[in-house]
């Protein structure tokens, strides 16, 4: 499709429950691509968007499985086939001595996929994103919250949409270039 | 984050962030500590100190590879001395960072928010420094990278059933994970910074570390699952990690060292220390940056009632190995419970049971607990007798065990101080740079306990 | 023979300097005209090259001077043919394969016989020679450390003169005007000062000498001498004679103040009978021991009884049992007061086993005691039957006495020339001699020394002695067996035997040349054997012994009309009491600079690196004394400082020094360790003197000991019973102890040891504590040195430690001693905890150390219950020293800094003798492996072979109810195992 002369429309709000009404009236106006901003994490808002990623959790348990698997394999595989040695006359196979290094490997691995997953899942690192392009959105990180609906919304059209925007009375509105 | 959703709980205790604060207050207040252009002249003398310190551990450290570890006090039998005391001593104070972070966060104690941030980064640099021992504590550290399994034309692999095998995975672990911990703690924070600094330097460094946050309801959706997630899997690995180590004496077949009940007293021991560290740390950087509207005596108070708890955790496992050693009815267990109370060590070991059983009872007392001097000097008292108590356990199990002929002595040498002063060094320089250049408290974190954080319901 | 002198140039130039500053020398000599002259000789083509042009040249030339003088000088052959031992392989010397070669080595009026290990010419180990009665393959301390004094890098390499390097042609030059004038006045002014004289072909030099001049004298002087024994037995027995024991044949054993197990080579043959006496089930009974001496000894230490009594009372108690027993002419002396008791059970004893006990009296006690020996041996028949008497060598000689005249010639301005060889008088005479002072009266002084010691700083000419393993000659045992001692290498050093200093003075004209000490040897032996003497010479060469030499007895009997007379005893008068001994380490100060020797923990102190003057724990306490407290002795106006020692079963009021320390001059290790007793050491009471005053001065000394703690703390460490006890049940040594896991009380599956099980029985009553075993073990391993600092750290390297231990009163205790090896354990905790695998199990039960892997974590120690690991906490070894690598095993690894090390089992001979045994395709057999210790042990008490075997001797003795293993409890399941200690106490004094 053919891409829109702008990102899309910026509304700032002054506390979270004004951001999180705002964010509710948008979808009851028929909105859907939009994203809200916030210093902190809010409960509330991502439930407002409908926003739901299950998937995070499953990446998680597989991390945890393969460090798990790959730590006894590898304790297995070099104690008993690669190198086998009479230690203190104790089997290759000492099962019960594996027993640390695999929770390790289990803990570090899903550890890992946890962190990667997330940052991945959120496209981070993203160097550049054009809601930086409006000067008031730096307050983002401080004490201001922000609502942009984007403009590949079938519904968004810059007069509508700015109109909607004002009757939520912000702080603010602006356009966000690319 | 969980906390928001919480009601604050009404009770009599001193509030976990003083009354009147507001999203900017609060952010102004803590991100003025690291974008102030002056830094203060106090850091500057504290980090000069540090750092001359950190330069005698090099020192040594060089002594130490140029000449052997002959340089130490060690021999045969007490192979062991004062390097792998101060690594469990400091491994040990690097358990309070993760568990306040971990499993005070599961436990939804919202108090721990304002000293999770630095508790961590104690942690960090607690591991750092016990890191270096069981390398530099090597006879020939260079081939340290041979505890690793890795594909070598040798074709040889480490013993996985040596507990130094699994100390080697449970602290590289152990910092990694709490590296991801930390860094994903601060990614918000690092973007507070790049949108406040008003330094180019500044925007750059902080707007790289950042790596692009910028606040998105779902970014923050994932992002606590993520830190959620985090804190369930650190949880276990902090309690392992000590586990671990303990397991290096529990495992061998000393008199003193092979006694089941080592890992949960080690855990508790090193929480013990870490919260001791922590306190040790919180009370001259509140004073000093002027935060004691964000570390109130609410949260020393109730570090001092951990402490109180995992002290007596430690009792009760010194009382537990004098009392199997007389129900064992084991001669050798016999012998070295004596020899500690009698021996050459008993000034050490009475020393320990002072400061780590009988002072620290003083924290029954309320005015104790709300007296920022007293908890100061007694989480002092408490890192000293952890240190002794590793002490006597590496020390006066070693020196006398089974055959009398081969009963020897032991005594630190100069070069073991300087290491363990060295360290110290260490990890306070990487404390100053930690201060000086990223929020010390969490303020994402602190945001979210002002009043205004909460979603007031208003119908459509 | 100008080239030749060229050599002698260089070779002085060369050997400048010690070993540290060998190469060096060694560059500057490149590029000399000596050079130039040594390398025409050997390598004409760089000559032709031409000398010092550019820098291929200068490289050759390095390498060259660098081949000449370095190692490839030093493992040069001897020119002379040598005879290996076992049959020497058809290609002469392969590769890898070490050779064996017989020969001897001489001390005090004995020898060791020895067969020496060769690698490519380099004599590595010393082992026992199995044919020689007085060795019967045993060896001691000295013989097994007399290899590191070969290779010594402070041994003196130069003939000096007045501090000058001299060439020895400019010595013969003066030696032959000397001699000239000398010839003159039928050599009046010569005297030569040897130590007590053992070889048969010197003896015969100097009869030769004397027959030429007169009037030369010649003086045997060494400060351990047999003065009292010969003037005893000249007394008792009319005749010069001197005896040895036979203790196989004696149920009863009683010494005087007698170390008759101690280290020396007279104690090898008396130690294998005795333990061959202790084994319970044996042909004969056990034998009972009484023992009665002023300072514990590793005799005394076995005894049965032990007496602690002072040296100078030892007389009284010998008279008394001289009456007991009715010896000739002895009256009833008074009751022996507090021994009555011993005396009555010693002369039950004696009396009810005629003929087969043996009383002995040591070198310390007075010709009174000696004789009154003599006469109870008469008395209870054992003349002639465990007592051997024989004509003592040349003659016997009172030393002393000698040594007296020679100080009143010199005084008497009487003589001219004095050559001292080997012997130390400067240090070892007795002080009233004033010898240092009296020696530079003498107008021409020449000394043949191993070390410019403090005789040689007094002498015009220092002369470099050669090694008994780098010289002919030969020796004679007090039994009469005579050894031919064959060099084993070329000399290291351009030194010179005594047989060629004699006879150097002997020549007529000065342009002839001095023989070799292999032609005067080779012609003396030649005119003692008529026939085919190059058969004889082979053989005796092969054999380490000169057939039909051994043990010619010298029968006496009561009905010569002689009547035996007491020696008269000398008064002692009273007050403290001092006693002076040789040093169990360093014997009379000649091993001062042996560091193997010094660092040997010693027998009953433990101490290394240091003598101290031993005292009783009761007079400590009345002198309010304490171990380290430096206090003064005092005696006829002399005085010493000295570290006090306090040792349990010390006779009260009496201090015994060892002698041989406070060297101010012999070498690095030698100077500065110790104090030297012979400061107070008078000819008048050379051995016990009364008197001695004790004054504290205050200050304390550290002492270097390897053993803090000396009760077992009521731990089963050594187990013992009575001979009685343990024939009425065996089992009372098991219960002793915890009893041992079975095989079965484990969680994880045995492993099995199919092949061979390579194990290690030590039978305690054999040991007795001598310490051979720990230097045998030093030289096989390649085990480093580390000095007092770190031996004081408890840094020590041995792989086999003794342990002693004293049981019971600290006046009267009962002293055990321990040796500890690796245990070799099957379930061993050393190796469960080693991170990296550095140390394993073979499939023949060896614990392996794998020194490359192992990255020294010391968890292997901190878990050996045994604590028998090593730790190279610096770089130990020594890889600068030249010479001394020269001595290293090349089959064991010489360890570096930061790895752990202990005991192999001497790995390396267990896969010498497989690699044997499937090139002829067979199995090892029983007896075919001696790991070093064992092979020193005199005592045979260390046993070592198949454990899987049942007809192995190491099987057998662990089928032996007194088997028993070190904490077995723990469940290591050790592969040494230990024999309890038995004792045979006399029942009568057991009642009381």
């Amino acid at each position: 499709m053919r891409r829109p002369p702008i990102y899309g429309m910026l509304a700032e709000f002054d506390t979270p429950t004004q951001l999180v009404t705002a964010v509710r009236k948008a979808r009851a106006e028929g909105y859907r691509v939009m994203d809200a901003y916030s210093p902190f994490p809010i409960e509330e808002l991502h439930e407002a968007l409908h926003f739901h990623d299950r998937r995070l959790p499953l990446i998680v348990l597989i991390g945890g499985i393969a460090g798990g698997l790959g730590g006894y394999l590898l304790e297995y595989w070099t104690s008993v086939i690669a190198y086998p040695l009479n230690v203190g006359g104790r089997p290759l196979h000492s099962w019960p001595a594996f027993i640390p290094v695999t929770f390790e490997t289990t803990v570090l691995c899903a550890a890992l996929a946890a962190v990667l997953g997330m940052l991945a899942l959120n496209g981070l690192p993203m160097p550049y994103h054009p809601v930086f392009n409006v000067p008031r959105f730096a307050l983002a990180t401080r004490d201001q919250f922000f609502l942009c609906i984007e403009a590949i919304d079938p519904h968004f059209d810059r007069e509508i949409t700015r109109r909607f925007l004002q009757r939520l009375d912000p702080l603010s509105i602006s356009e966000v270039e690319h | 984050m969980t906390s928001p959703v919480l009601k604050p709980r009404e009770d009599r205790r001193p509030p976990i962030i003083a009354p009147g604060h507001t999203f900017e207050t609060v952010t102004d207040r803590i991100s003025r500590v690291v974008l102030r252009k002056k830094t203060p002249r106090g850091w500057i003398v504290g980090f000069a100190l540090s750092f001359a310190l950190m330069m005698v551990l090099f020192y040594t450290i060089g002594a130490l590879l140029i000449r052997g570890i002959g340089l130490w006090g060690i021999n045969i039998p007490v192979g062991w001395g004062f390097a792998i005391v101060t690594f469990v001593w400091w491994i040990g104070i690097g358990h309070a960072g993760t568990l306040i972070s971990a499993i005070l966060l599961l436990l939804r104690q919202e108090w721990r928010t304002s000293i999770n941030r630095f508790a961590e980064a104690m942690t960090l640099f607690a591991v750092a420094c016990a890191g270096i021992y069981p390398v530099m504590h090597l006879g020939r550290p260079w081939l340290a990278y041979w505890l690793f399994p890795y594909p070598n034309t040798m074709g040889m692999w480490p013993n996985f059933r040596s507990p130094l095998i699994w100390d080697v995975f449970a602290v590289s672990t152990y910092l990694t994970v709490s590296l991801m911990f930390w860094y994903v703690g601060l990614i918000p924070d690092l973007a507070t910074l790049r949108d406040r600094s008003d330094s180019r330097i500044g925007r750059t460094v902080y707007g790289m570390l950042a790596i692009g946050w910028r606040g998105s309801a779902k970014h923050w959706h994932r992002y606590e699952t993520a830190y959620l997630l985090l804190a369930g899997l650190a949880t276990p690995l902090v309690v392992s990690v000590h586990t671990i180590v303990s397991f290096d004496f529990a495992v061998s077949m000393l008199p003193g060292w092979h006694a089941t009940i080592f890992p949960p007293y080690f855990v508790a021991g090193a929480i013990y220390s870490g919260f001791a560290m922590v306190m040790t740390l919180a009370i001259p950087i509140r004073r000093f940056y002027g935060l004691e509207d964000f570390i109130t005596m609410r949260h020393l108070d109730n570090m001092a009632r951990v402490m109180l708890a995992t002290g007596l955790i430690v009792a009760y496992g010194y009382a537990m190995e004098t009392f199997m050693a007389w129900y064992g009815g084991n001669p050798y267990e016999e012998f070295l419970i004596l020899n500690r109370f009698t021996g050459p060590y008993r000034l050490q070991y009475w020393l320990l049971i002072t400061c780590n059983v009988i002072l620290p009872q003083v924290l029954w007392l309320k005015p104790i607990r709300m007296n920022v001097a007293a908890l100061f000097i007694m989480s002092l008292v408490v890192n000293v007798g952890m240190w002794l108590e590793r002490y006597i356990i590496v020390v006066v199990s070693l020196h006398r065990d089974f055959l009398p002929s081969s009963w020897g002595i032991y005594a630190g040498s100069v070069y073991d101080w300087s290491m363990l002063f060295g360290s110290m060094g260490l990890f306070l320089t990487l404390l100053f740079l930690f201060v000086r250049f990223l929020p010390m408290i969490s303020i994402f974190e602190m945001r979210t306990l002002v009043p205004e954080a909460e979603v007031k319901e208003e119908p459509l | 023979m100008s080239g030749a002198l060229d050599i002698e140039a260089i070779r002085r130039r060369l050997a400048t300097g010690d070993g540290r500053r060998f190469w060096r020398s060694l560059e500057e000599a490149a590029g000399t005209p000596e050079l130039a002259a040594l390398l025409e000789q050997d390598f004409p083509r760089q000559v032709a090259a031409g000398l010092g042009v550019g820098r291929r040249q200068f490289l050759q030339l390095m390498g060259a001077s660098l081949a000449l003088a370095g190692l490839g000088a030093c493992t040069r052959q001897p020119q002379q043919e040598i005879v290996p031992y076992a049959k020497a392989p058809e290609d002469g010397i392969v590769p890898g394969e070490p050779l064996f070669f017989a020969t001897a080595m001489p001390l005090d009026t004995g020898v060791y016989g020895l067969l020496a290990e060769s690698h490519m010419g380099r004599p590595t180990k010393l082992e026992g020679n199995p044919e020689h009665p007085a060795s019967l393959g045993g060896t001691d301390v000295f013989a097994q450390a007399s290899v590191l004094g070969l290779y010594d890098p402070d041994r003196s390499q130069v003939v000096r003169s007045a501090g000058e390097i001299r060439p020895w042609s400019a010595f013969f030059q003066t030696l032959h005007a000397a001699m000239q004038t000398q010839r003159t006045k039928d050599g009046v002014g010569i005297r030569i000062l040897t130590e007590t004289l053992t070889s048969t072909t010197l003896h015969d030099q100097i009869i030769a000498f004397n027959s030429e001049l007169h009037s030369a004298r010649w003086i045997e002087y060494e400060p351990i001498n047999r003065d009292n024994a010969l003037l005893g037995l000249q007394a008792a027995i009319g005749t010069d004679a001197a005896f040895y024991n036979r203790l196989e044949g004696a149920d009863v054993i009683v010494a005087f103040d007698a170390d008759l197990l101690g280290s020396g080579p007279n104690a090898l043959r008396d130690t294998r009978a005795f333990s061959g006496r202790r084994r319970p089930g044996g042909r004969k009974p056990m034998s009972r021991l009484y023992v009665a001496e002023p300072m514990p000894t590793v005799t005394g230490a076995k005894a049965d009884h032990r007496l602690a009594v002072r040296a100078g009372d030892v007389e009284a108690i010998a008279r008394a049992v001289a009456a007991g027993v009715g010896a000739y002419g002895v009256t009833a002396a008074a009751a022996a007061g507090p021994h009555a008791q011993w005396v009555e059970a010693v002369v039950k004893d004696l009396t009810a086993k005629r003929n087969s006990t043996v009383v002995v009296a040591g070198p310390a006690q007075p010709p009174a005691v000696h004789a009154l020996v003599a006469l109870i041996n008469d008395a209870v028949g054992n003349t002639n039957a465990t007592v051997a008497n024989v004509r003592p060598f040349a003659g016997g000689r009172e030393q002393v006495a000698a040594l007296g005249k020679l100080v009143e010639d010199i005084d008497a301005g009487k003589v001219d020339l004095l050559i001292i060889a080997e012997s130390n008088p400067v240090l070892t005479a007795p002080v009233d001699f004033r010898f240092a002072e009296r020696l530079q009266k003498v107008p021409l002084r020449i000394r043949l020394g191993l070390y410019e010691d403090e005789t040689s700083r007094l002498c015009h000419w220092h002369l470099p002695a050669v090694h008994y393993l780098e010289s002919w000659s030969d020796v004679r045992g007090i039994d009469g067996t005579t050894s031919i001692i064959q060099p084993l290498i070329a000399p290291l050093y351009d030194g010179k035997t005594v047989h060629e200093l004699l006879a150097a003075c002997m020549r007529k004209d000065e342009s002839d040349r001095v023989p070799t000490s292999y032609e005067i040897v080779r012609d003396y032996w030649s005119r003692q054997r008529a026939g085919d003497s190059t058969a004889f010479w082979r053989r005796a060469l092969h054999d380490g012994i000169v057939e039909g030499t051994t043990g010619a007895a010298l029968r006496v009997d009561r009905d010569v009309e002689y009547l035996p007379k007491m020696a008269e005893s000398i008064p002692l008068g009273d007050g403290l009491e001092i006693t002076f001994r040789p040093d169990p380490a360093v014997y009379d100060g000649r091993f001062a600079n042996n560091a193997w020797l010094q660092e040997l923990p010693r027998p009953m102190t433990k101490l290394t690196w240091d003598n101290a003057a031993c005292i009783a724990p009761v007079t400590a306490e009345r002198l309010g004394l304490a171990s380290g407290d430096v206090v003064e002795l005092r005696l006829e106006g002399r005085a010493v400082r000295a570290p006090i020692w306090i040792v349990p079963g010390h006779a009260p009021e009496a201090v015994t020094v060892h002698l041989g320390y406070g060297r101010e001059h012999g070498g690095r290790v030698a100077e500065g360790v110790g104090f030297n007793a012979y400061a107070i050491r008078s000819s008048t009471a050379p051995w016990i003197a009364r008197g001695l005053q004790i004054h504290k001065t205050g200050e304390h000394h550290e002492f270097a000991t390897t053993q803090h703690h000396h009760d077992m703390e009521g731990r089963d460490v050594v187990r013992g019973a009575t001979i009685a006890e343990y024939q009425r049940d065996p089992k009372v040594i098991r219960e002793q102890g915890e009893e041992a896991p079975g095989a079965g009380e484990t969680l994880y599956p045995p492993v099995r040891y199919d092949g061979y099980a390579w194990g290690m029985a030590i039978d305690l009553n054999a040991c007795t504590g001598c310490s051979a075993c720990v230097i045998a073990c030093q030289a096989e391993n390649n085990i480093a040195v580390v000095g007092k600092d770190q031996v004081s750290r408890g840094r020590e390297m041995h792989w086999i430690r003794v342990d002693r231990y004293f049981e019971g009163s600290a006046d009267t205790p009962a002293i055990h001693h321990q040796p500890v090896p690796c245990m070799h354990c099957e379930d061993a905790p050393c190796e469960v905890v080693c991170p990296v695998n550095a140390t394993t199990h073979s499939n023949e039960g060896l614990n392996q150390m794998v020194y490359n892997r192992c990255v020294g974590t010391r968890y292997c120690s901190n878990n050996c219950p045994y604590k028998v690991r090593r730790f190279n906490f610096y770089l130990y070894s020594d890889w600068s020293t030249e010479s001394l690598k020269l001595q290293r095993n090349p089959d064991v690894t010489v360890r570096s800094r930061g790895v752990m090390e202990k005991c192999t089992y001497c790995v390396q001979r267990i896969q010498y003798a497989k690699i044997k045994a499937e090139e002829d395709d067979r199995t090892v057999r029983d007896g075919e492996i001696t790991p070093a210790c064992a092979q020193a042990c005199p005592a045979e008490a260390i046993v070592f072979g198949n454990q899987n075997d049942p007809e192995s001797r190491v099987a057998k003795l662990k089928a032996e109810p007194r088997n028993y293993g070190l904490l077995a409890e723990l469940n290591t399941r050790p592969r040494t195992t230990y024999l309890a200690e038995l004792r045979n106490p006399s029942p009568d004094l057991e009642k009381a």
